[in-house]
């Protein structure tokens, strides 16, 4: 009893303050939210053709016409692993990755950034905000996923991070919960479970997408063996992308899901 | 049998073809002089098929390769060597070739067949083995489990709560990563072998790396080795705490669960010190690494890791130290050093039962071998060996991971700066028609690598054997003769890997 006391002592309390003080400090080499600018030269492709999952794109002379500060680039969170090949290609350093974890959104189409992107997206949801404000109870289903984004969202539930203060929390069973939090690619042999999953959650039920991979298919994207993304079995209400997204961007994605302010 | 040594590449033509009873008799002897069963697959030749046997020898410190040609079907090693059992029902559900005699011809995957045409059941459709008899019951469970862990399915037999036999249906997490690794590599490569096992990034990049290295000719540089060293030690000790902390957690010891779960993210963290990724993503680069690891981030990390060790010292043997944790946790899922033997068990699941069986020793390659360690073993082979065996290694990893660290410090660290100029988005050629085998000890136990190019230089193969593929079977047998709440607790002590195992 005793060694269990001294231990808490030695231990400490260690859950961040955030979302109500600063956020814990992100290392330096982290690779966040892409941020476009500067100018590209004419018919440049650099980044696109480094890019191994065409997440980005140029677009034409016409769609940028008229804004000499715009870039024709256009980058695809939804596809990006966060590898940073696009950012080590391109000779005029227009492409970087920042330290900005907030990298989800709510539209898919939000996903896609270009140099007149603002700095998030919105990621609330009428149905969380409206009930389950203050108790969002989450099913996970892994699908084909490698573990990392299980990880990662396992955990927010360890004492550094705690989000059961938010009042969110996995729950053992669909029955139980409010929303599903899927990942992985959707393997052709989790399809049925997670239609079932899915089909199991009461309703109102809102579908969280954790990780590039459960968006576009991410490293798996093309594979026969994979349905390229959850969209194609449930409808998503939240896109997380990174690979893993840091816990940081998956706690602030469902707090903002929450309608609640981050810092 | 040609022998070779770890990450060594040679010309394909070099790997004896023997004759079907030779083959058997080469790979019988060899297992019964000691050989561990690393790899054992086919390829398509034809009508026929040229089976590869990757078989690791401790006290030569040297990788055997045989082949041999088979048509449709072969006697079974199974029957004799029981560790083949799990390769076998992979080259029966991959290629149809009937291992003849084997006692448990089902898929393990349900991944789609490469002969056109070939009946594949759907997922967890293969019937399961059962028992009889008045008031026995089966309890299915899975393939979505209660906590955020991948799927897979479970099916005890029972009777009352003693469990006679669990059989695991695996395969839904295939997503066809072995497929897709034929013709490269490419620029998708390096991130297929990172998600091969998500949580053991560096050490499946790292012998997929150094198979490259070895197929293109070129030596990586001692600081690029260093780091991925220092990468897959991080990584051990990583999955080790969060591993001790889950145990506890499912013993009902909240202590060292919320303080082991917390550390299990400080050293991610120390992993994002290196290269901005918790999971080791980038680390690990062919022809070196991408990230120096420069003298105040040396200090940095040595720093870090003093405090992470300070709190490991206190939240792990507080939970050894409590009677009613060891009390649950000793005698249950008992695997035998006899047992663990014949089913090839491999890693921490393997040291625990008393076979001090590990990769970095065993095969004497840099910079592991100029480190003096001694590999740590228990022989009770049940949850608390299990336990205890982390615990072990995660203090002999930090003492390595202060050692190379170290040494960068003190060495003279004039190649880090070239080391480092390679980004690893170029590739480099690699010789044509070469195989090597490439293996590490990842933290779950042998990882091994085969790979085989073309006469172009592109892969005709990549064969990829996780640790989990060699444990699965280890878990079933832990749980003979235990009461069914045993099971979470026998699961957690051998921790394995899905998607390693499913690809």
């Amino acid at each position: 009893m005793f060694r269990v006391l001294k231990s808490r002592l030695l231990q400490k309390h260690r859950t961040f303050k955030y979302p109500n003080g600063p956020a814990p400090q992100l290392p330096d080499r982290f690779l966040g939210r892409p941020v476009l600018s500067g100018r590209c030269p004419d018919g440049c492709r650099i980044c696109a053709d480094s890019c191994p999952y065409q997440a980005i794109a140029i677009r034409s002379r016409d769609e940028t016409i008229g804004n000499s500060a715009t870039m024709p680039v256009e980058l695809d969170m939804g596809r990006c692993i966060f590898c940073g090949a696009c950012a080590r290609a391109c000779p005029e350093g227009n492409i970087v990755f920042s330290s900005n974890w907030r990298l989800a959104a709510a539209r898919r189409e939000d996903l896609v950034v270009t140099s007149e992107s603002p700095a998030e997206a919105e990621c609330r949801s009428d149905v969380v905000c409206r009930y389950y404000r203050h108790s969002l109870k989450l099913r996970q289903v892994s699908a084909g996923g490698c573990n990392a984004c299980e990880a990662d969202s396992n955990v927010l539930g360890t004492p550094a991070w705690d989000m059961g203060r938010f009042g969110i929390s996995f729950v053992a069973s669909p029955r139980h919960a409010d929303a599903l939090l899927v990942t992985g690619p959707v393997s052709r042999n989790m399809k049925l479970a997670l239609e079932k999953t899915f089909a199991a959650l009461p309703a109102p039920k809102v579908v969280v997408a954790c990780g590039t991979c459960t968006i576009s298919g991410g490293p798996f994207a093309g594979h026969s063996e994979v349905e390229d993304g959850a969209e194609s079995t449930v409808p998503i209400d939240l896109f997380i992308p990174g690979c893993p997204p840091h816990p940081l961007t998956i706690l602030d994605a469902l707090l903002r899901l929450q309608g609640i302010k981050t810092p | 049998m040609l022998m070779l040594k770890n990450s060594q590449a040679v010309p394909f033509a070099d790997i004896p073809h023997t004759t079907m009873g030779e083959w058997l008799r080469i790979v019988m002897d060899a297992t019964q002089a000691g050989y561990g069963l690393s790899a054992l697959f086919a390829v398509k030749d034809g009508e026929r098929h040229q089976v590869f046997t990757v078989l690791s020898s401790r006290e030569q410190h040297r990788i055997g390769v045989v082949r041999t040609t088979i048509g449709q079907a072969y006697p079974a090693l199974t029957t004799d060597f029981p560790a083949a059992h799990w390769f076998e029902r992979e080259l029966y559900e991959q290629y149809g070739i009937e291992p003849e005699g084997h006692p448990w011809l089902k898929p393990i995957r349900f991944e789609p067949s490469v002969i056109p045409g070939r009946y594949v059941p759907d997922i967890g459709m293969a019937p399961f083995f059962e028992m009889e008899g008045q008031e026995v019951h089966e309890v299915g469970v899975g393939p979505v489990h209660a906590g955020v862990i991948e799927p897979g399915h479970f099916r005890f037999q029972c009777h009352g709560e003693t469990v006679h036999h669990l059989e695991i249906s695996l395969g839904y997490q295939h997503r066809g990563i072995e497929r897709a690794l034929v013709g490269g590599p490419g620029p998708r490569t390096i991130h297929l072998v990172e998600t091969a096992a998500g949580d053991a990034t560096v050490g499946h990049t790292d012998p997929f790396c150094r198979a490259i290295e070895a197929l293109a000719g070129v030596e990586p540089g001692l600081h690029a080795r260093t780091v991925r060293a220092i990468g897959t030690e991080l990584e051990r000790l990583a999955c080790h705490c969060g591993d001790l902390g889950a145990l506890a957690g499912d013993v009902g010891f909240l202590p060292t669960q919320n303080y082991c779960g917390r550390i299990r993210g400080d050293i991610l963290n120390l992993t994002a010190l290196i290269c901005g990724n918790r999971f080791g993503r980038g680390l690990a680069v062919p022809c070196g690494t991408r990230h120096s690891l420069e003298p105040g981030r040396c200090l940095l990390l040595l720093n870090r890791l003093d405090d992470i060790k300070r709190d490991l010292e206190d939240a792990i043997p507080l939970m050894f130290e409590t009677p009613s944790v060891m009390n649950r946790m000793e005698g249950t899922g008992i695997v035998t050093p006899e047992t663990a033997k014949a089913i090839g068990l491999v890693g921490p699941a393997a040291r625990a039962s008393g076979l001090p069986y590990d990769v970095r020793w065993d095969l004497d390659w840099e910079p592991w071998s100029h480190l003096d360690f001694k590999v740590p073993t228990c022989q009770a082979g049940d949850c608390a060996a299990r336990a205890r065996i982390r615990w072990a290694e995660i203090q002999v990893s930090i003492e390595i991971v202060n050692k190379l660290v170290s040494g960068i410090l003190e060495g003279d660290d004039t190649g880090a700066a070239a080391d480092c100029a390679i980004n690893g988005d170029s590739l480099p050629d690699l010789c044509p028609d070469h195989f090597v085998v490439s293996m590490a000890e990842g933290w779950r136990g042998q990882i091994c690598h085969v790979a085989s190019t073309d006469s172009s230089g592109r892969f005709s193969f990549y064969k990829i054997v996780d640790p989990s593929f060699h444990n699965w079977f280890g878990l079933a047998m832990s749980l003979r003769n235990q009461q069914i709440s045993d099971f979470p607790l026998c699961n957690k002590s051998f921790n394995l890997s899905y998607c390693g195992h499913d690809l």
